[in-house]
């Protein structure tokens, strides 16, 4: 019989070591989880939640530095699944935005290129000293663009 | 002449439904005469709107082309009669999207004076493909209900390898008619639309497919096809169940294959087309008139006189209904289209578009049971012509589910409305599918941009980092420029400039 119990110990302290070797020794899995949660949030890149784009903030929402709620663009929608993908509880949107677009009003813009070096989704053209335009299919509206300009001619068009 | 044959495959579910169709087809189709004003809607297709090519106070002949597609799926519009445009503008439309669309306005002269017509070549001399690009102008889109442009779907049949042509005269909705009477007064035509489109997609082989609840139609047929000779056609007959028509219904009844889920009968090797389009494309292909009227059934018991109708495209259902004698007294609800899959419309101003097939006024609503909570019956299942588990799809759209709704298959749904009816529970299931399919559709586009979205912002740092390395690298030459060549060149500049001032 003590041959049994001593084989198991041996079995489950040889198996308790490595576990605790590969849970202190491998890279964690979080890269992942990063990934899943940059994957549901809308990609605007407007840094409305306060850090510089959104993988950045996913990378925080992991790190449990940030809380879920602060997308919004991503809307309560979004809140919703990450709360489901994390197992954390759904918390009220900290800041409503409706959709937007921005548009230049062309016969003000004097070619300064501050808003397009702004964009972070390069949907602004225009070349120094010539009018600018917003490409309206690819603007994400995160009003990025909207403070450098010096004329003030940008603005946010509601979506809907 | 080839006799209906029964060697059928097998349709899962689907509902023996009471016809109503008797009261529309006592008489022959009656001619509806031109309204004073057409109200052509821009959009009367699947794709892009199309572009108006006519300005107001233009003058326009019947058959004129007045909006021509724009963009890869679409097809154009036609007048539909002679007359001066007066207007371009938002009018009620009976339409999937929402409740008014552009419009082109035609004011009628009554004249009725049709486009010079060219003379059109014999479609046996042309090759597929120009007979292709001539459907395409024609205006022609599927006129079984879902509108789909014609020329398009033929060209992406052919770059399949397409076996069968398959006919749809099935028409399986309570109520609808119009087909049935197409069948029975133009069969000769129907069948030389169908020798147009083998020739258009070389293949050898054509079903001409109609319910069993159709003698007439189908006695019309078989003598139409024993007098055209062509061994190439066949008639079949199905049993009266409903939804047969559905397409890949139909062609899991004829050929016993079955289309995968989210594919198309072109999958399968079948080209599904309604008798209707068919006759469409014999009118332009060979008497060169474009699709500018259609037959359409007013029926119902709203209706004093039930009968089928040949119309104008553009007309005012109202002006339809009043040629055939008015709505009766106790007419309460209006809809476009059969009474299961059709649309409920709050005004008769709204045009006959070319997926108009019937005009349906009713006394009352087929659905005015009191909704209930699901009971988990599974008699929706049952009857569920695609397969689907319509109370398990009912769950997740309530829960608004995306990822379930898409794994029990909800994109297969074809909104027949076989599970309202078997309901208990008076859930308008149906109703609630299609709200979770536009969800659905709207979820993968903010996907899509989202995706988008990151491919352009993470290519523009992969940019900007290049960009700086590519400055970090310029200046560290040229520093190493300066070093090399420095000293030197400045002697050589200070010599310059003491010869100067030497020489002043």
């Amino acid at each position: 019989m003590w041959t049994a119990v001593i084989t198991i110990a041996a079995l489950a302290l040889i198996a308790g070591l490595a576990l605790s070797y590969a849970s202190r020794r491998l890279p964690p899995a979080s890269g992942d989880l990063v990934e899943q949660v940059n994957e549901l949030l809308p990609q605007t890149q407007c840094a409305q939640c306060g850090y510089p784009g959104c993988r950045p903030y996913a990378a925080a929402i992991v790190d449990d530095a940030a809380t879920i709620n602060l997308c919004p663009p991503g809307g309560e929608d979004t809140v919703r699944r990450l709360a489901n993908l994390l197992g954390r509880p759904v918390l009220p949107l900290a800041e409503h935005v409706e959709p937007a677009v921005a548009v230049i009003d062309e016969s003000s813009c004097i070619g300064c290129v501050h808003c397009r070096n702004a964009c972070p989704v390069d949907a602004i053209v225009g070349a120094h000293q010539l009018m600018h335009t917003v490409i309206e299919s690819e603007c994400t509206g995160c009003e990025l663009c909207v403070a450098p300009c010096p004329v003030d001619c940008i603005s946010m068009r509601p979506l809907r | 002449m080839s006799a209906p044959t029964y060697d059928l495959g097998k349709l899962h579910g689907g509902l023996r439904l009471p016809a109503h169709k008797a009261q529309s087809t006592t008489e022959t189709v009656q001619v509806v005469p031109i309204p004073p004003q057409l109200y052509l809607p821009i959009t009367q297709h699947v794709g892009e709107p199309a572009q108006p090519v006519v300005n107001i106070g233009d003058r326009v002949l019947k058959g004129q082309a007045i909006a021509e597609p724009d963009g890869e799926m679409g097809a154009p519009v036609h007048a539909s009669s002679s007359g001066t445009v007066v207007g371009i503008e938002q009018w009620p439309v009976s339409g999937r999207y929402g409740d008014r669309a552009p419009c082109i306005v035609i004011d009628c002269d009554g004249k009725d004076e049709a486009m010079p017509r060219t003379a059109v070549a014999d479609y046996r001399s042309l090759d597929p493909a120009e007979v292709l690009l001539r459907v395409l102008d024609g205006g022609i889109v599927g006129l079984g209900g879902a509108v789909f442009p014609t020329a398009q779907k033929l060209m992406q049949a052919r770059t399949l390898e397409t076996e069968y042509l398959i006919l749809n005269g099935v028409e399986c909705e309570p109520y609808i008619s119009c087909d049935d009477s197409l069948m029975r007064e133009r069969a000769g035509d129907i069948l030389s639309g169908a020798q147009v489109l083998m020739h258009a997609l070389r293949i050898d082989a054509c079903y001409v497919v109609v319910e069993s609840d159709k003698p007439e139609a189908l006695q019309s047929l078989g003598e139409a096809l024993g007098e055209l000779g062509d061994e190439r056609i066949v008639l079949k007959q199905v049993p009266t169940i409903y939804p047969s028509g559905g397409e890949d219904q139909l062609v899991q009844l004829v050929t016993n294959r079955q289309v995968p889920s989210g594919g198309l009968p072109t999958d399968v090797g079948c080209l599904v087309q309604n008798v209707g389009t068919a006759a469409a494309v014999h009118d332009w292909i060979v008497d060169n008139e474009p699709l500018i009227s259609r037959i359409t059934t007013v029926t119902g018991d709203g209706i004093t006189n039930p009968m089928n109708v040949l119309a104008r495209i553009g007309t005012p259902v109202g002006d339809v209904v009043e040629f055939t004698g008015g709505y009766a007294d106790r007419a309460e609800h209006l809809f476009i289209g059969g009474p299961l899959t059709g649309k409920s419309v709050s005004t008769d101003r709204v045009p006959l578009v070319k997926a108009t097939n019937c005009i349906l006024a009713v006394f009352k609503s087929s659905f005015a049971g009191r909704e209930l909570p699901c009971i988990r019956c599974g008699d929706c299942a049952a009857v569920c012509p695609v397969q689907l588990l319509p109370q398990q799809l009912f769950w997740y759209a309530c829960a608004d589910n995306e990822q379930k709704l898409r794994e029990f298959g909800l994109t297969d749904c074809i909104e027949c409305g076989c599970c309202d009816l078997v309901c208990p529970s008076h859930i308008p299931l149906t109703a609630d599918f299609r709200i979770a399919k536009g969800r659905i559709l709207e979820l993968a586009d903010e996907k899509a941009r989202a995706e988008r979205a990151r491919h352009r912002f993470e290519s523009r740092n992969e940019r900007l980092e290049k960009e700086r390395q590519e400055r970090e690298a310029e200046l560290a030459r040229q520093k190493e420029s300066a070093k090399e060549a420095g000293p030197a060149a400045i002697a050589e500049i200070l010599k310059r400039k003491k010869q100067r001032s030497e020489d002043d």
